[in-house]
């Protein structure tokens, strides 16, 4: 090999900041799904768990839209039940604790909404 | 290209239908450990290949002057005569891609005159592509890292401060779909290109054009279960990996095709990711004049000296009346 006092190293280089998940990780204890703290006097969400799972930020961003913009204020569920368009009336009524509730999952996976530069944070159950 | 197109498109099929018919375990979690284990090895390997070519002599590729006497400006980047005038040319290089900065079209004009433009469109969005591939590269490490560092937040929160959206659109996601889409439509409308493009041109562009995406499609649009995603991609790089319940399709696409890219990476074009550093015509500096670079491998020369010459010949040389260096008596005395 030639130039190998260069290009060896550069190799070296190259394969460490590659596999740096795996071996920045050797000694982080095994990752769990965050437990949230559900509501304790609700069985049911507006919608079923999968579907808020995946898709609660674009209903909480056509519920802005909606309500903000357009004044509606009557969600039909798929279930047909109707709910009142509103995060602090409707949403924070059951899910009432933000630090573990929502922002485990969020800090979790880096995700940083901006509901709370305008609402109210709801700070628990007390 | 259609043969490429439809390549990606049956990498996605095989992917979505995989993951339909119970091997999302394979597509999630064996085969992205297959794909590293083959990039990696396939990296280590094509460099080393590359580093046993020998390279005897200089073969800078020069845009300037070279070194000359010392009235003459020498362009110290463009034909780099000092170590650090060919590590600024190499990191030119690699951080603004400044050959490209060069490209010129030709047209012929009628008269015929022959026109040279400058031509920046190239440089900018092969810039444009790699640095936001780059940024999504570094943005995704968030799903194997926990804690998130500070760092991969603050990127988050520059890259999508547009606030378009929930989840918040990333301007580096919109980039690099244009820059993607430029550098396909080039090989596509510029008929000079498209005459040189091969499938292996092709195949690459949309392999990320699949890539990137099905990344979009997971994000903004088909949505996936993110928290069990971290949940997976956690399990890989701890390596004790699991399957959680319920990730959607778009995120078996999503990897698989990234599997792909991985696996495919070392024996492909894209292997310019190494081969940059290792490019002779650039990595040299050019003192071909300066210093006498001599083959290694040349094998040693079997000469004679006239003197040994003359000592085998010296008295048929002196019978036939030729002049000698030493007469046979002067030799004689010598010994």
């Amino acid at each position: 090999m030639y130039n190998g006092k260069y290009i060896i190293p550069g190799i070296v280089i190259f394969v460490g900041l590659f596999t740096f998940p795996f071996w920045s990780n050797l000694l982080t204890p095994k990752y769990e799904r965050p437990q949230l703290a559900m509501p304790a006097d609700q069985k049911e969400c507006i919608e079923p768990a999968e579907y808020m799972r995946a898709e609660h930020m674009h209903i909480l961003d056509v519920w802005r839209d909606q309500a903000l913009r357009e004044g509606k204020r009557a969600y039909v569920a798929s279930n047909g039940k109707v709910w009142d368009i509103s995060l602090q009336n409707t949403c924070m009524k059951c899910h009432a604790n933000k630090a573990d509730f929502c922002d485990k999952c969020h800090n979790s996976n880096s995700v940083s909404p901006y509901c709370w530069d305008c609402h109210v944070a709801p700070r628990g159950n007390q | 290209m259609f043969i490429s197109l439809l390549a990606v498109i049956a990498l996605g099929c095989i992917a979505w239908l995989g993951a339909a018919s119970g091997f999302q375990y394979l597509i999630g979690v064996v085969l992205p450990y297959a794909a590293v284990l083959v990039f990696i090895g396939g990296f280590v390997w094509r460099m080393v290949d590359w580093a046993k070519s020998p390279v005897p002599f200089r073969i800078p590729t020069t845009g300037g002057q070279q070194k000359s006497l010392d009235w003459i400006k020498p362009a110290r980047l463009d034909s780099p005569f000092t170590t650090a005038g060919t590590v600024g040319r190499m990191l030119l290089e690699v951080l603004l891609f400044r050959s490209l900065f060069r490209n010129t079209s030709v047209e012929i004009q009628k008269g015929p005159r022959v026109v040279y433009y400058s031509a920046k469109w190239l440089w900018l969005f092969a810039l444009l592509f790699h640095y936001c591939f780059l940024l999504i590269f570094i943005r995704h490490f968030r799903f194997f890292l926990e804690p998130v560092p500070f760092a991969l937040t603050a990127i988050e929160f520059v890259d999508g401060i547009m606030q378009i959206g929930v989840p918040r659109m990333f301007m580096s996601d919109v980039l690099v779909v244009a820059a993607l889409g430029f550098l396909l439509a080039r090989r596509l409308f510029s008929e000079k290109v498209r005459y040189i493009s091969l499938a292996n041109d092709y195949f690459p562009l949309f392999l990320l054009l699949g890539l990137v995406g099905s990344g979009i499609w997971m994000r903004y649009f088909a949505k996936v279960d993110i928290a069990a995603v971290k949940v997976l991609t956690m399990g890989l790089v701890t390596m004790n990996p699991v399957l959680p319940e319920g990730i959607g399709a778009a995120f078996f696409i999503h990897i698989f095709l990234l599997s792909c890219l991985l696996a495919y990476f070392p024996f492909s074009k894209l292997m310019h990711m190494g081969g940059v550093f290792l490019s002779p015509t650039r990595n040299l500096p050019n003192n071909t004049r300066a210093v006498r670079h001599v083959n290694p491998w040349n094998p040693p020369k079997k000469y004679r000296t006239y003197a040994e010459y003359e000592d085998e010949f010296r008295e048929l040389m002196e019978e036939a009346g030729l002049p000698v260096d030493k007469t046979s008596e002067e030799a004689a005395a010598a010994e």
